[in-house]
């Protein structure tokens, strides 16, 4: 290999690279003398950089800059300072462009042809990325195979439950085989079958194809299910970026089991790699918190059942919203520790 | 260059499925199209017996072609109320346009050639055979006089939707466009030609409304296709439209271009 190749191969390694990513924006509040310009920033100095195959889960609090660093990404929004190169484009300058290299999912919008059958959205989207013929008609297979769309290709898209739709979405989004794909929130509002359903899908894409990933959620499970590397972001800025591993061992992720008993039963101290949190006086009602690295909700289970009939269970994951905070707690009280 | 051809066609084709897909609301559209001919038809009729059988070079015949052909036109020059690119940007929608591989301008300018393509018959044909039965109407027997007609048609819905996709685009900084919307449908519906021909204005009035592009949606293309001008004066017109249609599109370019430096993407 020539120097030459090389460098190519570096640059071409690296999908997404923000430099002092900024973007304010201007709001006018208030009517006629009363009126006054308040600046908000969004995003503030992000930097940020993603290499090929990876999957990142971009996280945050409401209004902490997720949604802008991504229309940033894929050239929807121009940057108020800063550099960003994706796929080695520049993202607002050369939009067509990166556009054929770039899948996106909104998941609070539809790129699909709303009162259309939802086939006629992949014939239009499949023209649109200039694919040729054949090679649409082999993706398509692939994709309605994967993500069961057979028997709604020929419903209008109006018509489709939301759970049908996102399998579209994302069909739609991943059919010009994109190197990196860009989900803002996919799994909102899904049940917990549709959800694994999705998670199922892109963890096969990527298996397969090695596309890159970047999703912002407020699903804990999805984080854990599709991410290796994850990313917090608070007022526009990283707050932590390293691996899933790395960000359980900072924040707590413990899990919650509550389970109740058909006959009341002496605290059980003795489970293994759990700790009794909660005994109702009764014994009736036991929790027991454990983490998701030492033992599974299963051993835990087994345990108990094996002192005590259970009568009903419930698990309680921790929300990435309570993560985010306990991030943000430690990044304030102590602001030198940032990774 | 085959590619963006067909580019062309699917987009073209998306916006005749998807207005295809509403037949009963085209039916509807007719109806209230051919009603309003025939009011305006009887009120035409009525003020050319005030002004004793003509005005400005316009007779009976001609006068209920003017009528019935602007009735036929009303729909695929769209002279209606369209906010759709408005919407998105105030919806913030308009975040799924930009993440595709085309320019925004000119995929919309397709989507509604194709809206117009399928408007064109059933929205026109009711109103026109209508007129043809009650006042008779002046059919062109000239194959030249339908094709520069139907090419001078295509420009008017260019230029209509060059001016539409301009005042839509006004949502990036005012995001409430109703006002202009308005403004805008009392401004080019009485300068377009279709409550009187832009002949019959004043001369004061028909300089200002060739000022704007308005006759060139409607007037222009009604007036080639019902043999009003001849040789050189069908050229003329026909120049004029496009000469709009590029002028108004470059508008709406430089506009887009400001407007996305602008753009906040609404609802997160």
């Amino acid at each position: 290999m020539n120097s030459t190749d090389l460098t190519h191969s570096t640059v071409s390694d690296i999908v997404i690279a923000a430099k002092d990513l900024t973007r304010i924006f201007t709001r006018r509040i208030g009517t006629g003398r009363a009126r006054t310009k308040e600046v908000v920033t969004a995003v503030s100095q992000l930097n940020l950089t993603v290499a090929a195959g990876e999957s990142v889960g971009y996280i945050g609090a409401n209004g902490a800059g997720k949604s802008t660093t991504i229309k940033m990404l894929t050239g929807i929004l121009l940057p108020t300072s800063g550099t960003v190169q994706v796929c080695g484009f520049e993202p607002v300058r050369e939009r067509t462009a990166l556009a054929r290299h770039i899948g996106v999912v909104f998941g609070q919008r539809s790129q699909l042809w709303w009162d259309l059958p939802l086939r006629e959205s992949f014939e239009i989207l499949s023209t649109i990325h200039r694919l040729s013929p054949g090679d649409a008609a082999t993706r398509m297979q692939e994709l309605r195979d994967q993500l069961e769309l057979e028997d709604l290709l020929d419903t209008p898209v109006r018509q489709l439950s939301l759970g049908q739709r996102m399998r579209g979405e994302v069909a739609a989004a991943l059919l010009h085989r994109p190197r990196i794909i860009i989900l803002d929130e996919p799994t909102i509002g899904l049940d917990v079958v549709s959800k694994e359903r999705l998670r199922q899908f892109l963890l096969h894409e990527r298996a397969e194809h090695g596309t890159t990933l970047m999703l912002t959620t407020h699903d804990m499970g999805d984080i854990e299910r599709l991410c290796d590397r994850v990313v917090v972001v608070d007022q526009g800025s990283v707050v932590h970026d390293g691996t899933l591993n790395a960000l359980a061992s900072l924040v707590n992720t413990q899990r919650v089991m509550v389970v109740d008993l058909v006959q009341p039963c002496a605290p059980m101290n003795d489970i293994p790699h759990a700790r009794l949190t909660d005994c109702d006086p009764t014994g009736v009602r036991q929790s027991f918190t454990f983490s998701p690295a030492d033992t599974t909700a299963a051993a835990v289970l087994a345990a108990v059942s094996a002192r005590a009939q259970v009568r009903d269970l419930t698990i309680e994951e921790p929300s990435i919203e309570s993560i985010v905070r306990t991030l943000y707690e430690g990044q304030r009280s102590n602001p030198t520790s940032t990774p | 260059m085959s590619r963006n051809l067909l580019v062309a066609w699917q987009l073209m084709r998306s916006g005749f499925r998807r207005h295809s897909a509403y037949r009963a609301a085209a039916v509807a559209g007719a109806l209230t199209n051919t009603v309003f001919g025939a009011i305006k038809a009887s009120i035409t009729l009525g003020a050319l017996a005030s002004a004793g059988g003509h005005i400005a070079g316009y007779d009976s015949r001609s006068a209920m072609t003017y009528v019935w052909l602007t009735q036929a036109l009303i729909a695929p020059v769209n002279l209606f109320y369209w906010n759709e690119i408005g919407e998105r940007v105030r919806s913030g929608d308009i975040a799924i346009d930009l993440a595709r591989p085309v320019n925004t301008q000119i995929a919309y300018l397709f989507t509604d050639l194709g809206r117009a393509a399928f408007e064109i018959l059933p929205r026109g044909l009711p109103p026109l055979l209508i007129g043809a039965v009650t006042t008779g109407i002046h059919v062109p027997n000239d194959p030249v006089v339908w094709g520069v007609g139907l090419l001078s048609i295509l420009l008017g819905i260019c230029v209509s939707y060059a001016c539409r996709f301009l005042i839509n685009l006004t949502s990036f900084w005012l995001l409430e466009t109703r006002g202009v919307q308005t403004l805008y449908l009392v401004a080019s519906n009485i300068f377009c030609g279709l409550l009187i021909p832009v002949h019959w204005f004043p001369p004061s009035l028909q300089t200002l409304a060739h000022a704007t592009p308005f006759p060139s949606i409607l007037q222009t293309p009604v007036d080639v296709l019902s043999g009003r001008y001849t040789g050189g004066a069908v050229a003329a017109a026909l120049l004029t439209q496009t000469l709009w249609f590029i002028g108004m599109m470059f508008a709406g370019h430089v506009l887009m271009r400001r407007g996305r430096r602008v753009l906040v993407v609404q609802g997160g």
